[in-house]
């Protein structure tokens, strides 16, 4: 921290379909701005430095770290966070299969898990075990789901 | 209730699609006259809604599932038909901590009995309805049947006149055959799962209240050291900062730790103020503390002897050729993936939070006693945990936010810690050493066991730290003819507390690692040489060799035990019971010749009893393996200069989904009370994985993490 203070602006967000401005400095992480600013909090915080996962959420269809990622450099993209995934209170077929399987123990990984998970079935629709580990390595469960997370995205697959 | 606006909060909490209602049992209760509510735990409303409560904090042990599973059991309610609210902290509940795998033992046979009082005084009321003897009317799926007349009324309906009914005694009621359970024993999801899936604000970090500001709380690296000078003034003056001050907090590592305090308009804003704190810290006599040279002093005692004896038994002697080895393990951290958080108000001369806690009671009387408030005026709710292990237990971050909210006097405020800060500021699982020398006989049995335990104090050379030490009891003694046992507690400032599975986390790996090594020396099978060990008899004390052994032949045989493996491949087994549940592990592991480890599969034999969630049982054995391994395979805590090194998951590396291997369990179903199975499966998994180890290498794995071993081979 140099003790310079960066300037207040106004971003256009685009998140689960609804437009947002906010107004905030431009470093802020877009994790924060949807927890304390757009009360979205199932996106979670865990490290702070992209290497847990907890806080994954989609920016153009891809899955990123929002907690490293400034809010200015997401204005006017598109952000999916875990409360978009379900439209009109109906489940994927993801999150149904992980609550088929009962994954969740604490549950405080499963958001960053899900979207993680969402964003492989949609580049490759029948991943194999093999596949889902690669895709879902950088995703830390301290509770060790894993058995289950890899269970549940098999089963959404075959759906 | 004081005048925060609880509607406000309530509406947010709810329109999110969360099912984490706030209201307590007591003003619920209050609230609908209606109701049917013998007890803080059964609500039955007249439109047939049956709401149970869950008393105990919820940390990913699935508690606040199987617990109201008990109640509407014996309530004869279809589980569909229930919905499961989180009590807030009041007596009413009785004991609400959850830590030890104890939830289950210690409410079992009451919920059951609650769920009971509560089906007697329905099937009471249809009876006085119908006129008949209440004999002749049973309780079936949410309503009372009179079999004879064909009549039959719903529980709702049944409310207001139940509500009127004498309330039996408990002891009386009569309980189901467990043969006729129709929840129990099956596969219930979690009660939270659908808000799991949609990111709905369970977790206290989730938390808001109207006007509510953010805060962050810097501590001294060194433990319980003070602030003596502070930037306060430059950091004030940051956009969003409302105020920075300095709290003295006390020289009690367990109580109000010193620091300061930073409150900003949001959490991003309450971090980068707080990294832009300059403290110059008072470290006291405490900065020089080092894992170097706890490891110094540990090699020195273990060498020299003299240590505490816990426990001398017989003649333990040695040839020269007695295998003579150390077994060592470093502090862990919790590393739960919600960092600590609380958000509370000060109102009215009274506390309330909402907290993510393990032990809720605890901190009410810390923070009464703290900052001289009543009891009665510190209300907690529990918000679903983002992970426990025991980390929750403590409540210095519930102290800290006491210490902000009172300040604030008014303004509601919620403490985030960063993630850094969770390994720096953690009462760790404590490290330690065994020297052990052990002998076996002409017939392959341990003959002669030794084992010098260095452990740690926490500003004591004589009494163990929380989660330290060892009872003179532990696993081989009593079963071994001559056995001695002693100790030594190296004085230390490090905090302790209790890891998941306390003592057992560590000791398991030392001792069920030199049973093994005793094994191979004697030239036996593992398996047999362990139940040989075990011996004969059905008890040695509260320790029931027949459910231990009945674990140990569960394992082996469902992961093949025996069978051979390839070249670079190996099997491990180890046991251990630990929080009253017997359990063992096999594991299977690869090898490579230039020592890369795969762990390929891990299998349990579990006896706790009849299993109560089936879905959440082997979800609790298989997490608790794969922790084990996790710990065992990758992380310590390294201290340097009376400090914490480690910051983050970069330097304190977790098991991620590639390595987490196959995991398989049997449970082993003795006619027993069901006891909890948070712990009993970790302890075995470490030493099962080092004995596989050395099985596929010959190399024996005797210090922690696995990572510090050159494991090539051939």
């Amino acid at each position: 921290m140099d003790g310079s203070h960066p300037v207040m602006s106004t971003y256009d967000l685009h998140v689960n379909g609804r437009r947002q401005s906010v107004d905030v400095e431009p470093d802020t992480p877009l994790l924060w701005v949807l927890r304390d600013h757009l009360g979205l909090a199932g996106t979670k915080y865990g490290c702070g430095i992209g290497q847990c996962g907890a806080c994954t959420i989609h920016l153009d269809g891809r899955p990123v770290r929002s907690c490293t990622l400034p809010v200015s450099a997401a204005a006017g993209r598109e952000v999916t966070t875990i409360e978009g995934l379900a439209e009109e209170g109906k489940l994927t077929p993801l999150q149904e299969a992980w609550c088929e399987h009962d994954v969740a123990q604490c549950g405080y990984c499963q958001s960053g898990q899900i979207m993680t998970a969402a964003a492989l079935l949609r580049d490759n629709p029948k991943p194999d075990e093999k596949a889902i580990d690669q895709a879902m390595a950088g995703n830390f469960c301290r509770c060790a789901t894993y058995t289950r997370i890899r269970q549940a995205i098999l089963t959404a697959a075959a759906k | 209730m004081n005048t925060l606006d609880r509607r406000g909060f309530f509406k947010v909490s709810t329109l999110a699609g969360g099912g984490f209602l706030l209201a307590s049992w007591s003003r619920a209760a209050e609230s609908d006259d209606a109701a049917f509510s013998p007890n803080a735990f059964v609500r039955i409303a007249p439109d047939g809604t049956v709401t149970i409560m869950a008393h105990k904090p919820e940390i990913g042990q699935g508690v606040k599932t199987t617990l109201p599973m008990i109640v509407a059991e014996e309530l004869q309610v279809p589980w569909e038909n229930v919905t499961v609210e989180q009590a807030s902290i009041d007596p009413v509940f009785g004991g609400q901590t959850a830590g030890g795998s104890t939830s289950v033992p210690s409410s079992y046979d009451r919920l059951r009995r609650l769920g009971a009082v509560a089906k007697t005084m329905l099937v009471n009321a249809a009876a006085a309805e119908w006129q008949v003897p209440a004999e002749e009317c049973a309780a079936v799926s949410g309503e009372v049947v009179h079999k004879a007349s064909g009549r039959k009324v719903s529980y709702g309906k049944l409310a207001t006149a139940a509500a009127k009914q004498a309330v039996p005694d408990e002891k009386s009621v009569k309980l189901k055959d467990p043969k006729d359970f129709k929840i129990l024993g099956k596969r219930i999801g979690g009660v939270d799962n659908r808000g799991i899936v949609t990111g709905a604000p369970l977790f206290g970090i989730d938390q808001t209240l109207p006007g509510m500001r953010y805060a962050c709380y810097l501590r001294c690296p060194v433990f319980g050291g003070k602030v003596a000078k502070a930037n306060l003034d430059k950091v004030r003056a940051m956009p969003g900062v409302s105020d920075v001050f300095v709290v003295d907090g006390s020289d009690d590592l367990y109580g109000q730790m010193p620091g300061v305090a930073v409150v900003a308009d949001s959490t991003w804003r309450a971090m980068k103020a707080q990294a832009a704190l300059e403290v110059e810290w008072d470290h006291g006599k405490h900065g020089a503390e080092s894992s170097a040279r706890h490891e110094e002093n540990a090699a020195a005692a273990m060498k020299s002897g003299g240590g505490e004896v816990l426990r001398d038994e017989g003649k333990p002697e040695f040839a020269e050729d007695a295998l003579d080895v150390v077994y060592q393990y470093p502090h862990l951290a919790h590393n739960t993936l919600e960092p600590m958080n609380c958000t509370g108000v000060f109102r009215d001369g009274g506390f309330e939070f909402w907290a993510p806690t393990q032990n809720g009671g605890s901190a009410v009387d810390g923070i009464s006693r703290t900052f001289k408030v009543p009891k009665e005026k510190v209300k907690i709710h529990m918000t679903r945990i983002g992970g426990g292990f025991g980390r929750r237990l403590m409540t210095d971050y519930m102290l800290e936010c006491a210490a902000i909210a009172k300040h604030l006097d008014g303004t509601p405020v919620k403490l985030t810690w960063t993630r850094e800060q969770d390994p720096h500021h953690d009462f760790y699982r404590p490290g330690g050493w065994h020297r052990f020398r052990g002998a076996v006989d002409e017939n392959g049995r341990i003959s002669a066991w030794a084992d010098h335990f260095v452990t740690f104090g926490v500003r004591s050379d004589r009494r163990p730290g929380n989660g330290a030490g060892i009872h003179p009891r532990e696993f081989p003694a009593e079963f071994v003819p001559n056995f001695r046992l002693e100790q030594t507690v190296l004085e230390s400032n490090v905090p302790l507390g209790w890891w998941r599975a306390p003592g057992s986390c560590a000791l398991a790996f030392a001792i069920q690692g030199f049973i093994d090594e005793l094994a191979h020396k004697a030239g036996k099978d593992p398996l047999e040489f362990k139940l040989a060990l075990l011996g004969g008899r059905d008890r040695v004390g509260d320790y029931h060799v027949s459910r231990m052994k009945g674990a140990l032949k569960a394992a082996a045989e469902k992961s093949g035990w025996g069978e051979k493996l390839p070249e670079g491949r190996g099997r491990g087994i180890a046991f251990h019971y630990s929080h009253r549940g017997y359990a063992a592990v096999v594991a299977e592991v690869t090898v490579s010749k230039q020592g890369r480890l795969k762990v390929d599969k891990l299998t349990a034999g579990v006896d706790v009893g009849p299993v109560l969630n089936l879905s959440g049982a082997e979800n609790q054995v298989h997490g608790s393996m794969i922790d084990g391994l996790s710990a065992a395979w990758f992380q310590e805590i390294e201290i340097v200069d009376g400090a914490v090194r480690n910051t983050n998951f970069a330097d304190y590396p977790v098991l991620m989904i590639p390595d987490a291997p196959a995991v398989d369990v049997v449970f082993v179903d003795s006619d027993v009370p069901p006891t909890g199975l948070g712990e009993p499966a970790l302890p075995p998994t470490a030493p099962a994985v080092c004995n596989a180890i050395f099985a596929a290498t010959g190399k024996r794995v005797r210090k922690l993490p696995i990572r510090r071993n050159d494991l090539a081979w051939g």
